[in-house]
């Protein structure tokens, strides 16, 4: 048996692969982004910091990754 | 002397509000937000590009202890919008303190009033503090408090317009009419503008693009200090009425034969 060695999200707007199995956790730390500074959805649901540990991201999720930015 | 500018709870030491938009690097940015005095800042909430640095993101130059920040729902065109944003910039962990606009025309910019009125009334209810920023028109501005709003940003003339206050009277007479604190938001293009709004008796300022589009944004951020605070003292002070007449300044009596 031979495991899948990516899986295929949408991050921003674009597909990607990504590697099966990780949490939001996991994937904040695979992009090399600070937890702190960044919101996430999954699934067009706002996810609470305290649980990016426990959300696992699968296959044709939708997710969002946004930060501040300067605006006015 | 003046006193702290207050909204809903909390006390700003600055009437002067700043963006953070369009400055060409970062460090100009803080610098220029330091010459302001600005204690209050604004973000946006924008997709991370994941192909590029992370250090645009604008937390990794603004120190959350230096500066309150007030995150926005720039370019939102709907209410559905501006609360998507509106939860985000929440659960970006820092606030439920909001600048509220829902952007009604791109041409223009003008804020959709009836949007923004909704809006304010559900993210209200949801708990934020809500500073809506809508058109220099009295009937919204009142809607905007009845809708809980902690402050009312009537705007000076269009977003990045640098026109100045297009409408003194009408701004006078939003000011009159809400309890709430007036920050008149836009429009502003250079010191004098901010003085002579500052008059008018509003609360404070927001601007952006004035500071950050000028040629030296840290000699104008300076500038904008000094106009904001002289605009105050004026309108604290009580200016002397006007007239189409002279007046001598000197005594008319006792000038020699």
């Amino acid at each position: 048996m031979t495991e899948t060695s990516s899986i295929q999200v949408r991050i921003n707007g674009d597909d990607r692969e990504i590697p099966p199995g990780l949490s939001v956790s996991g994937l904040l730390v695979w992009l090399d982004l600070n937890p702190a500074l960044v919101v996430v959805e999954l699934n067009r649901e706002i996810l609470d910091r305290g649980r990016y540990e426990e959300s696992y991201i699968v296959e044709k999720d939708l997710l969002e990754l946004d930060h501040f930015v300067g605006g006015g | 002397m003046d006193t702290p500018l207050r909204i809903a709870d909390r006390d700003f030491s600055s009437r002067l509000i700043v963006g953070t938009g369009k400055y060409k690097d970062n460090p100009t940015m803080v610098e220029a937000i330091r010459a302001t005095g600005a204690e209050m800042v604004t973000v946006a909430v924008r997709r991370i590009d994941l192909d590029r640095t992370k250090e645009e993101g604008v937390l990794y130059h603004l120190d959350p202890e230096e500066f309150f920040l007030l995150p926005n729902t720039a370019g939102c065109y709907t209410v559905e919008d501006a609360i998507r944003y509106a939860r985000l910039a929440r659960a970006a962990g820092f606030t439920e303190w909001l600048k509220l606009e829902v952007i009604g025309d791109q041409d223009t910019l003008l804020p959709d009033t009836h949007a923004t009125i909704e809006a304010a009334k559900i993210l209200v209810d949801e708990g934020f503090k809500v500073m809506a920023y809508t058109n220099d028109d009295l009937i919204s501005a009142l809607r905007l408090e009845d809708a809980g709003c902690v402050a009312v940003m009537p705007l000076a003339s269009p977003i990045g317009s640098g026109l100045g206050v297009v409408n003194p009277y009408y701004i006078r007479e939003i000011k009159r009419r809400l309890e709430v604190p007036i920050i008149v938001d836009a429009g502003v293009g250079t010191a004098s503008d901010a003085c002579i709004t500052m008059e008018q008796g509003v609360d404070g300022v927001l601007m952006n693009t004035a500071i950050a589009v000028a040629e030296d944004p840290v000699a104008m951020g300076e500038a904008m200090r000094l106009a904001i605070h002289a605009g105050r003292l004026a309108y604290l002070a009580g200016r002397m009425p006007s007239r189409e007449i002279a007046v001598p300044s000197s005594p008319t009596l006792g000038m020699l034969d």
